[in-house]
């Protein structure tokens, strides 16, 4: 009867929990698929024939245990680079990565150059 | 002469960031097949909406060429391409159709192929669509034209027109 009841305890402490990471998962993947025939919406967002159709590939994929990257490269091998939000990065697209923080270290140095000659004309 | 550098970064930098998005905005950044043309088309295995038989990428080894339609009795575009499907079917022996019917009703496939005839040698049924994801689409029609190592030879996105039809014809000659 104890036995019973902390199997019970057990199924309900854990079972839901597991089922939040699971779902957390999907949102995730799915925020990050593009829907090919909709205007600027997410597969999350869309509720088009295509979105659902991937959402249940998508699904089935992680029920078989596949992790993200593979589900987006299968994907990206069906349908380009388009297909997700965030590209893996690669020689055509490492401008769209490392652009922001070069932009940062470049305002960075006019800032500390503008800085140096105003110090040096207040010296002169 | 002093050179200002400051103006010279910035100058550079303009220039830079205008040529950056120049070449986005040329970039055709839209769904495109040309990933899938040259590759090999995944394994599938669909029932017969007739009988229930299994067609796989087994089967369509046996062709010398294969176009796989992805069609539906409630698209309207695929009635538009179907004419030059039946053409094909009654212009070529070398090449088999099979139709893909996504996400429809029996019934209504019946009575949409006893209306404008069936030009398919297999048609399947995919009901929850799954299978037309392996194949790349997004939207119906697409049709796909495969040698005998299911190699995808070209992807047509849309129904089929007279230009298309006759690059088709091209390729299996």
């Amino acid at each position: 009867m104890i036995l019973k009841k902390i199997l019970i305890i057990y199924f309900l402490l854990f079972f839901p929990l597991q089922s939040n990471e699971v779902n957390q998962e999907l949102t995730e993947i799915y925020k990050n698929l593009r829907c090919l025939i909709c205007q600027g919406q997410s597969v999350a967002d869309s509720n088009s024939d295509f979105a659902a159709t991937l959402k249940l590939v998508v699904q089935d994929q992680v029920e078989e245990g596949k992790t993200k990257k593979e589900i987006y490269d299968f994907l990206i091998s069906k349908y380009g680079e388009w297909i997700v939000y965030q590209p893996p990065l690669n020689k055509n697209n490492f401008l769209l990565w490392f652009l922001p923080y070069f932009i940062l270290a470049l305002g960075g140095l006019i800032i500390f150059i503008i800085i140096r000659k105003s110090n040096n004309n207040k010296a002169n | 002469m002093k050179i200002n550098f400051s103006k010279i970064i910035i100058f550079s930098f303009v220039v830079f960031l205008i040529s950056v998005f120049w070449m986005g905005l040329k970039k055709n950044n839209n769904y495109n097949t040309k990933n899938l043309t040259g590759s090999e088309i995944s394994s599938f295995k669909l029932p017969s909406i007739y009988n229930g038989d299994i067609i796989s990428d087994e089967t369509l080894k046996q062709n010398q060429f294969t176009l796989i339609n992805f069609f539906a009795s409630w698209c309207a575009p695929c009635r538009l391409e179907h004419k030059y499907l039946i053409k094909l079917a009654n212009h070529n022996k070398d090449i088999k159709i099979l139709g893909i019917n996504f996400k429809d009703k029996k019934k209504n496939v019946i009575n949409f192929l006893n209306e404008l005839d069936d030009p398919y040698d297999y048609v399947v049924e995919d009901q929850d669509g799954k299978t037309s994801i392996l194949f790349g689409i997004y939207g119906i029609p697409e049709t796909i034209l495969i040698n005998k190592e299911l190699i995808i030879i070209k992807k047509i996105v849309g129904p089929i027109d007279k230009k298309q039809f006759e690059e088709i014809l091209n390729f299996i000659q």
